[in-house]
């Protein structure tokens, strides 16, 4: 086995085994949803105009939850050390860790939206193209949350730090995953331009994030 | 042979040379500031349409301006400091970041102020104003992410690190909430003339070289004050080193 794929099968292994981290980011996005609708009131009309945006912000707040973490048990048991020292790169590692976050919450999460959908009357046409920007979308969550969950390693309240630092980063990600619903419920051909600009949004941030993340996290093992 | 920019970077020519230039500086930023607004609030004709209220462009444009700047600054101060590893490129990003924040608030703020007789609202979700804002917390990010911190070293590096990934996802961001704006579009920095009329660009620009100084003033100070706060911090480490010495000597 490759360095590449024998890391990535480490991390699936303590995310499984651990399992926890999944658990709560699927049950923190549950509640959200739960709550939204009982402190907007039960209009189905209202519910369903604004699912999209509701089920993607909840999404972003639930795949930050496990974000803080990334890097954190890595570094208090050594670990970290160890793959700065070992044969892939820096950039390598903090790539191989975001793709497994990616696995570990952000697809299980992108599939829990359907069902969470169905308790906001989301019209039926939208489930498509709602699966689609999320499953496009949120590998950019987990690559560029990678540089946040670097950059807060060693400091204090690093959760609500992290949040600051990348909710402005995923203004762009959140901006074109809702416009694709919305076009697509709108109009059930427009939808195509947003995600592609989602797609695009996607890939640049596997590409390039890994490097500040492998940068930041080479500064914090200095 | 020391190039030039070798010679600003050493600290002690850096105290030197702005020592004498900031009372200049200082100086004419009042002034200008002071003839901008006489020029603003007497001079120029008041808006056909917006009346006096208008007059608030005088410091909202700058503001404007100065907010992107200052973003420009920390990050051109970051490159330096991440590349070309100087510690005053770091003392400099330091020093923009607060003062950038500043110029964003008062940005947003007059904004707002002219927003509420004109558009009849004090906020709108427009995407001029969405990116500012999130210019604004970019800001916030910087300033927080360093505080919280210890080594300062390594908080420079790191913020400097955070600093060139929001210029680079800047432009995405203006970009992204970029679709149908309510706020004008540039009507200065156009190609071709400029689509105000000279007597309200001529206060405009006082205006706009006043606040620059102010801001290049502000930025002198503040790198200052943070190389002697940092001078002072090793001078405190020294003594307490020589007294913890002292006290052993007399003890043993």
């Amino acid at each position: 086995m490759t360095p590449f794929r024998e890391l990535l099968s480490r991390e699936l292994a303590i995310a499984w085994k651990d399992g926890s981290s999944i658990g709560v980011a699927l049950g923190f996005y549950l509640i959200v949803i739960t709550m939204l609708p009982l402190g907007l009131g039960p209009d189905l009309n209202l519910l369903a105009r604004i699912a999209p945006g509701l089920l993607w912000v909840a999404l972003l707040l639930s795949a930050l939850l496990s974000l803080g973490r990334l890097f954190e048990s890595d570094l208090e048991d050594g670990s970290l050390e160890v793959f700065a020292t070992g044969p892939l790169p820096l950039e390598a590692v903090a790539a191989v860790k975001s793709l497994a976050h990616w696995l570990t919450t952000g697809l299980p999460l992108a599939l829990l939206a359907p069902a969470l959908g169905l308790l906001l009357n989301l019209p039926p046409e939208a489930y498509t193209v709602l699966v689609a920007t999320m499953l496009i979308g949120t590998p950019a969550i987990s690559f560029v949350g990678g540089i946040g969950a670097a950059l807060t390693l060693r400091t204090r309240r690093g959760g609500l730090l992290l949040a600051l630092l990348m909710l402005p980063l995923f203004v762009p990600t959140l901006i074109f995953g809702i416009s694709a619903i919305s076009a697509a419920l709108t109009n059930s051909e427009a939808y195509g331009p947003s995600l592609l600009i989602l797609a695009a949004i996607s890939l640049a941030s596997v590409a390039l994030a890994p490097v500040a993340t492998g940068a930041a996290l080479r500064l914090q093992l200095q | 042979m020391q190039t030039l920019t070798q010679r600003l970077a050493n600290p002690t020519h850096f105290m030197a040379l702005s020592a004498r230039l900031l009372p200049w500086l200082a100086a004419a930023a009042g002034i200008l500031i002071a003839i901008g607004l006489y020029l603003a609030l007497f001079v120029a004709p008041p808006d056909y349409q917006q009346g006096q209220t208008a007059k608030i462009m005088y410091v909202h444009v700058p503001s404007a301006w100065l907010a992107m700047f200052g973003y420009t600054v920390v990050a051109a101060s970051s490159f330096g400091l991440l590349v070309f590893r100087h510690p005053l490129a770091d003392v400099s990003a330091k020093a923009a970041a607060p003062i950038g924040a500043v110029f964003t608030g008062l940005c947003l703020l007059t904004g707002m102020l002219w927003g509420k007789p004109m558009w009849g609202a004090f906020w709108v979700w427009d995407p001029r104003l969405t990116s500012v804002l999130i210019l604004f917390l970019l800001y916030l990010g910087l300033i927080a992410l360093r505080s919280s911190i210890e080594d300062e070293s390594l908080a420079g590096k790191l913020t400097a690190v955070l600093a060139l990934v929001g210029i680079a996802i800047i432009p995405v961001i203006k970009f992204s909430v970029d679709w149908n704006s309510l706020h004008q579009p540039a009507s200065i920095t156009r190609l071709g003339s400029p689509a105000i009329h000279t007597s309200l660009l001529w206060p405009l620009l006082v205006m706009t070289l006043g606040m620059l100084l102010l801001f290049t003033s502000l930025h002198l100070k503040a790198m200052r004050n943070e190389i002697l706060r940092r001078r002072v911090k090793a001078l405190r480490i020294v003594r307490a080193d020589a007294g913890a010495i002292m006290a052993q000597q007399s003890a043993g």
